[in-house]
């Protein structure tokens, strides 16, 4: 009913208003990749490698925003619970893949958990869902040090010495995860011109995305976007929407985890207190950077935002270094860019909100 | 005799009490496990000042219903941009600090009123926007403190001739002018930084006076019902601006505190996480996402930095693991969530 009305300028703005990040993130590389010097090659593998890397974490972030309860901060507890998984099989010694999979029904259950408490809590701080789980990432990070540093090896037994801080107890601020290191990134070998591409790892991807797709057309996924799109008519038509935006929040923590290991085995070695804070802020803002917003994110955001902001990581030291001379300087532009890109999405986000209310409030007035 | 307690318990919230209680048994522990009460005491008190403007820095924003404002490294950066440019002219002492906030104060000016533009047309999401308006601006100025051309070689890296260092001492230039104004020792181990707690009071004495005039309570309007501020005539984006632009001149001037009292000035990722504590402290002293007062700031600044002072030397003693960093992290963010989750119960 507003199309008639408003003026094909209007669109045009509407546009690339729409789209602002992608198209910026895509001239930034434009302008950066000649300067940075690195090759073809070197690039499609570093890409390919982040791709089957990060993939899996960013695609956790779907499904709660999907059910309105904006970008999970939260996927950071699913990502603890995925590393405590991690530190036990490391420290019982279990190799491949055989080690992965039970780190995974490992932290599972304590996923579900992290995940159901978390969307507890997010039902009490309804319209502001993503300062909360924000703020409770942090807290449940001071759970996870408690447990970690000062629980692991006193009241829970790990007998690994590789673990142990020398004090006697608490893991040390690296784990080594050589038993899993590429387990899955290697198991179907493949390798074209050079560049080697890590098959098992997005079949698990693809087989993800399945997922995804199915998920929204079952009952449950289409009580989600009910529940999303108005809280209120979702309660009216008889869908119990605490209970589904719980749901939404456990299969998020829960992904979230298995994803974490999946980063982590390509990885092949864990900042045992830092990984963790870094998933969140990656994961969140490479989503963003592939178009997605606050309110809509689809499976092409995913990948999108993973090659455009992993393109931007790579090149901007080198890019920073050849013109101006300082890598350190290229490393803070880098950080800026992940905060910025967070804060201006989110700006947009509210901004949009706004202005979309004014177009809508403007189409029913007429052209008065 | 119960009814008394629980009413009192109810007011206060459970949070608040437990943190008084271990507070207190902190304190009443530290005899027996050899840590000086009155150290103890002091330390509490030089934490209180150091703190205490950046805490108050949250009421003007709180009031006006800009939440809490997680945007403070805003105005602690231009609190540092005022600091090393005071440095930079060689100025020591009072007049030293004078100059600081001086040069502080415009640029938390414009900062802010930028920062309250943007506020202003996201109503509803500040508090995440203002994280992350927060990080992006440290961020940023990481890249401005090594380009800027200062010069002082007590502050530039030695080997490069250029770009700030992380920490710089304000030794020599005016390390604790404004504490050591009338502060006087008792025995060895008490030191009272009386300038310092006096220049707090008069700050918190001139926003409260504040509040009481007739744009203070325009302002707190606008933070309880929009609505009716609206239609009775008051522009609810200016009062909004006006106070993050108060409370980011504020974050500027509670750094230079900070500084003068600790010593060095942390540039870099130093400011990134300051917001926290200020937040975590407003509301362990009773404050709500939407209501503070003068008297939630003097508390829980106490409650807090006492906290802080006193689990590294007492648990420490007690337990011999340092357990003061995990403390902090919980303590400080289980309030935030505290009071992000009350405020939706209390309004439904």
């Amino acid at each position: 009913m507003m199309t008639k009305k408003s003026s094909f300028q209007d669109n045009l703005s509407h546009f690339f208003v729409s789209n602002a990040v992608p198209i910026i993130f895509l001239a930034l590389s434009a302008v950066a990749i000649p300067i940075s010097r690195f090759s073809t090659q070197y690039l499609v593998q570093e890409m390919l490698v982040r791709l089957a890397r990060d993939s899996f974490l960013v695609l956790s972030l779907l499904i709660p925003i999907m059910a309105g309860m904006g970008l999970n901060f939260g996927m950071v507890l699913g990502a603890m619970a995925g590393e405590i998984g991690l530190i036990l099989i490391t420290d019982w010694n279990i190799v491949g893949i055989p080690g992965m999979v039970l780190a995974m029904i490992i932290s599972t259950p304590l996923a579900v958990l992290l995940g159901w408490m978390c969307g507890v809590i997010l039902n009490r701080a309804k319209g502001r869902e993503m300062v909360t789980s924000f703020i409770l990432c942090f807290f449940i990070n001071g759970v996870y040090q408690l447990i970690v540093l000062y629980g692991f090896g006193s009241v829970f037994p790990i007998k690994s010495p590789d673990l142990v801080l020398s004090r006697g107890f608490g893991i040390r601020n690296v784990t080594n995860l050589e038993n899993i290191r590429k387990c899955l990134d290697n198991l179907i070998p493949l390798s074209i011109g050079g560049v080697a591409i890590p098959i098992a790892t997005f079949l698990v991807i693809a087989a993800f995305c399945v997922f995804v797709v199915w998920f929204r057309k079952t009952k449950l996924g289409q009580d989600m976007r009910a529940v999303g799109q108005d809280m209120d008519v979702a309660e009216a038509a008889g869908i119990p929407v605490e209970r589904t935006r719980i749901i939404s929040i456990v299969i998020s923590t829960v992904l979230a985890c298995y994803g974490q290991i999946i980063f982590l085995q390509n990885i092949g070695t864990m900042n045992t207190y830092n990984s963790h804070e870094q998933a969140g802020m990656f994961a969140i803002a490479a989503l963003l950077v592939g178009g997605a917003s606050v309110t809509k994110a689809t499976i092409p955001n995913v990948f999108i935002g993973v090659i455009l902001f992993h393109l931007m990581f790579v090149v901007s030291p080198m890019a920073g270094k050849y013109l101006i001379g300082q890598a350190q300087l290229g490393e803070y532009f880098r950080v800026f860019v992940s905060y910025g890109i967070i804060a201006i999405a989110l700006v947009l986000h509210a901004w949009r909100r706004q202005q979309d209310k004014d177009r809508a409030r403007r189409a029913l007035r007429g052209n008065a | 005799m119960m009814n008394n307690i629980r009413s009192f318990i109810e007011k206060a919230g459970w949070p608040r009490v437990i943190i008084a209680l271990f507070l207190l048994g902190l304190f009443v522990m530290a005899p027996f496990v050899r840590v000086r009460v009155d150290t103890s005491i002091s330390d509490t008190l030089v934490r209180f000042g150091m703190n205490g403007v950046m805490v108050l820095a949250m009421v003007p924003m709180i009031q006006a219903g800009c939440g809490l404002n997680f945007g403070l490294p805003l105005g602690i950066i231009a609190g540092l941009l005022g600091a090393v440019t005071s440095i930079e002219l060689g100025v020591t002492g009072l007049p030293g600090i004078f100059t600081a906030m001086l040069i502080a104060t415009p640029i938390a000016i414009v900062l802010g009123w930028l920062y309250g533009q943007l506020l202003n047309r996201v109503k509803g999401g500040e508090m995440m926007i203002a994280t992350y308006v927060g990080f992006s601006s440290v961020a940023f100025m990481c890249i401005m403190w090594l380009v800027l051309p200062y010069k002082s070689p007590n502050m530039v890296w030695g080997y490069a001739g250029a770009g700030l260092r992380t920490t710089i001492s304000v030794d020599g230039y005016w390390s604790r002018a404004i504490s050591d104004i009338l502060a006087f020792n008792i025995g060895d181990f008490f030191y009272c930084p009386t300038g310092m707690m006096l220049f707090f009071a008069f700050l918190c004495f001139a926003m409260w006076m504040f509040m009481k005039t007739k744009i203070g309570t325009a302002m707190t309007t606008v933070g309880s019902n929009p609505e009716y501020a609206k239609a009775a005539g008051v522009n609810v984006d200016r009062m909004r601006t006006l106070s993050v632009v108060l409370s980011t001149v504020l974050g500027a001037i509670g750094i230079i505190m900070y500084e003068q009292s600790f010593g060095f000035i942390q540039l870099y990722m130093g400011p990134f996480y300051m917001a926290f504590p200020a937040v975590a402290a407003i509301l362990i002293g009773g404050a709500s996402v939407n209501k503070a007062s003068i008297l939630n700031v003097v508390i829980g600044t106490i409650l807090f930095q006492g906290i802080l002072t006193m689990t590294p030397s007492v648990i420490n003693s007690l337990i011999e693991t340092d357990m003061s960093e995990v403390i902090r992290i919980i303590v400080s963010n289980g309030m935030i969530l505290y009071a992000l989750t009350r405020v939706v119960k209390v309004k439904s």
